[in-house]
């Protein structure tokens, strides 16, 4: 009897530590910054609104939220969303949030997902990306059918995992990484006739400049690290910015001069030349979209 | 009112395993439900809290691997070396249940998560083999395959449990920390459970020293050299045979995640992570009942049809069966050979070095499992 008491007073103890430590984690809401949209990573609210996303991007009057609900079995959905931040849309996905695009008149969205288990080796993962034309309504759940033309020649494989939309300006033209036999690619894909062809190796999670000349992508380096770059489309030279840390995200634009990532937890900016010091804009937070109201305020606090 | 009685009666026959199995049991399934709470929500963290890409996090896996292995076997080494297996065990529960709290304070820094995860899997490997020592040496040598059994289905029961746990407490507005922090908990509970309610099996042929005088030092104290285990192969022939039998299933047996692979063409994308926990419910509910036919009609001929089993599955795997048949077979032919095969091997080795035994064949299989699911991968990269 006396070691049912023992376990008794152990599991009590070790509850109210679990109880105790969800009571003491629910702190405030980190403070909303000036001029940018983003995730505070505490709550998962998006700025100034009562919105929650796992991955969040928004252009012209479009936003797409990309949502987790917990289950016995986690549902994931991309949101379709107005420029109240009211839901228009669904779409059921399934797998874990990676990246969320909108085109920059509103009117393509775009998500990757990383879905479990979908490779042979346990632990193993791969990306599912999506496109939505919210004009037509049509949805593309998984884009790795599109023919690909790899060097020029029509391309098989397998293995193909396709991420990191970004669209241009004509609602047509893309690009996004695509990866096959262990190595990545930057593709310039045509919506309206269903094709990609590869531009480049080692250009991942491309981010197209709101004047359609460059792209911002994160390098993989020989160590292993991923590194930003800019790549000029005209002359398709990269330049490396001046962020000498690790970066996994799809960065964005601010404007023509400075691009904003995630890192380590806060959200960061960098100008796109290749000079100057990362910045720190937020604190505990993802998922930046820059907010046209008030983005001529962050562009100053960003230099 | 006599059919329930009998029913009763029924049921305790089937319970009526040894008090350090049952007590084994529920420390897994306590253990269990707190490592799988976990595992389920792992890749969700990683991704989304830590912002990591996990086609970069899963090559560490590999690596991970040949850590366990070798950590199995010197903790089988160090079970029988010192005749310490609860204590070899509880070292492994509680290493584990430690790694949630380094998985907490790891923040976004990708070697400390490595790191913490390297530490849970170090854990695992350290308690498996004393513990099935324990199972072995608790239960007589003709109920070996029921007492497995019952092992293995609690286990599963917390295996079970751990996601849904784990996404209850995040639909209940938890974060992902939380459930680090309530894994944690259970880990200790189980570790509580453990050093209160097992216990370790010394064999009855060790003599016990009697201090010489009236003032016994430490050192008389000290137990005499016991059977001296050692790091080579157990030389009874039945047992090597059998050991190379399990190897030899060992490499043409698919991966569980291939075997998902397989069936996803064939399931809507929402219910991919079902497909585990329907293969553990198949597991948990027939581990008794095949653990008992096990012991009376022989194990080794139970572990051979397990892989005829095996071969069906493939077949319908071939001929795109329904995918619930499929996670039934596999059910099936882990109850049919993972608690049995212990139970096979277990009567075979001495007393003493049963720890040690048991990790050879616990590592000689994970080991041709491992070497499978590389060709089979290799094999599935290269012909597409």
């Amino acid at each position: 009897m006396k070691r049912v008491l023992i376990v008794s007073l152990a599991a009590l103890l070790l509850g109210l530590g679990v109880t105790g430590y969800a009571w003491w984690r629910s702190g405030p809401v980190a403070g909303a910054p000036e001029g940018l949209l983003v995730r505070d990573a505490a709550s998962g609210l998006i700025t100034g609104t009562d919105r929650r996303c796992e991955r969040f991007y928004r252009a012209a009057d479009t936003g797409v939220c990309l949502v987790v609900e917990p289950g016995a079995v986690p549902k994931t959905f991309a949101l379709v969303l107005d420029r109240n931040m009211r839901e228009v849309r669904r779409v059921r996905i399934a797998g874990i949030p990676s990246r969320a695009r909108v085109s920059a008149s509103g009117r393509m969205i775009s998500w990757t997902v990383f879905v479990t288990g979908d490779s042979y080796n346990s632990g193993g993962f791969s990306t599912w990306t999506g496109i939505l034309d919210t004009k037509t309504g049509y949805l593309v759940t998984n884009m790795e059918e599109i023919p690909l033309f790899l060097d020029g020649k029509r391309y098989y494989s397998v293995d193909v995992n396709y991420w990191g939309v970004s669209f241009a300006a004509d609602d047509n033209r893309f690009y996004a990484t695509v990866s096959t036999k262990g190595r990545t690619y930057l593709v310039e894909g045509d919506y309206a006739n269903w094709r990609a062809k590869t531009l480049a190796q080692n250009v991942e999670c491309p981010s197209l400049s709101p004047d359609g000349t460059r792209l911002a992508f994160k390098k993989r380096m020989p160590g292993g690290d991923w590194r930003l770059h800019v790549l000029d489309l005209a002359t398709m030279r990269q330049t490396p910015l001046g962020e000498p840390a690790n970066v996994d995200d799809q960065a964005a634009w601010l404007d023509t001069k400075t691009v904003l990532y995630g890192r380590a937890g806060d959200v960061w900016s960098v100008p796109a030349d290749g000079t100057g010091q990362p910045k720190r804009l937020v604190t505990g937070a993802s998922s930046p979209v820059p907010f046209p109201a008030a983005a001529a305020a962050v562009s100053r606090m960003a230099r | 009112m006599y059919v329930a009685t009998a029913k009763l009666t029924r049921l305790r026959l089937l319970l009526a395993v040894p008090g350090n199995v049952v007590a084994l049991g529920a420390v897994s399934l306590v253990t269990d439900i707190s490592s799988e709470m976990v595992t389920a929500v792992l890749p969700y963290y990683l991704v989304l809290v830590v912002g990591l890409s996990p086609l970069a996090f899963g090559l560490v896996d590999g690596l991970y691997f040949g850590v366990t292995a070798l950590v199995r076997l010197a903790s089988g080494y160090a079970a029988d070396r010192w005749q310490r297996r609860k204590l070899v065990a509880g070292l492994g529960y509680g290493l584990s249940a430690l790694s949630r709290l380094g998985l907490l304070a790891a923040g976004a820094s990708v070697p400390a998560l490595g790191a913490a995860v390297a530490v849970d899997r170090a854990g695992k490997g350290l308690r498996t083999a004393p513990r099935d020592a324990l199972i072995s040496l608790s239960a007589e040598p003709g109920q070996q395959g029921q007492a497995f059994g019952v092992h293995r289905a609690m286990d599963t029961v917390g295996a079970f449990l751990g996601p849904l746990a784990a996404f209850g407490l995040l639909a209940l507005g938890g974060a992902y920390d939380l459930v680090f922090v309530a894994s944690f908990a259970l880990g200790a509970l189980g570790v509580v459970l453990l050093v209160l309610y097992v216990r370790d099996a010394v064999p009855a042929r060790v003599p016990v020293p009697v201090p010489a005088g009236p003032v016994a030092t430490l050192a008389t104290v000290t137990p005499p050299p016991a059977p001296r285990p050692s790091l080579r192969l157990p030389t009874d022939r039945r047992f090597r045979r059998i050991l190379l039998l399990a190897c030899l299933f060992g490499l043409v047996t698919l991966s569980d995640s291939f075997i998902y692979l397989l069936l996803q063409d064939r399931v809507e994308p929402a219910f991919f992570p079902l497909l585990p926990l329907g293969t553990a419910l198949a597991y948990l509910l027939l581990a008794v009942p095949v653990g008992r036919l096990a012991d009376r009609f022989g194990r080794m001929r139970v572990f051979l049809a397990g892989h005829g089993l095996l071969a069906l599955l493939y077949v319908l795997l071939a001929v795109n069966a329904s995918p619930l048949a499929v996670l039934v077979l596999l059910g099936l032919f882990y109850a049919a050979t993972d608690g049995v095969l212990m139970a096979a091997v277990g009567p075979l080795l001495p007393d003493a070095t049963r720890a040690s035994g048991l990790a050879w064949v616990q590592t000689g299989q994970a080991v041709a499992r491992m070497l499978s699911s590389i060709l089979f991968g290799l094999a599935w990269t290269v012909l597409g």
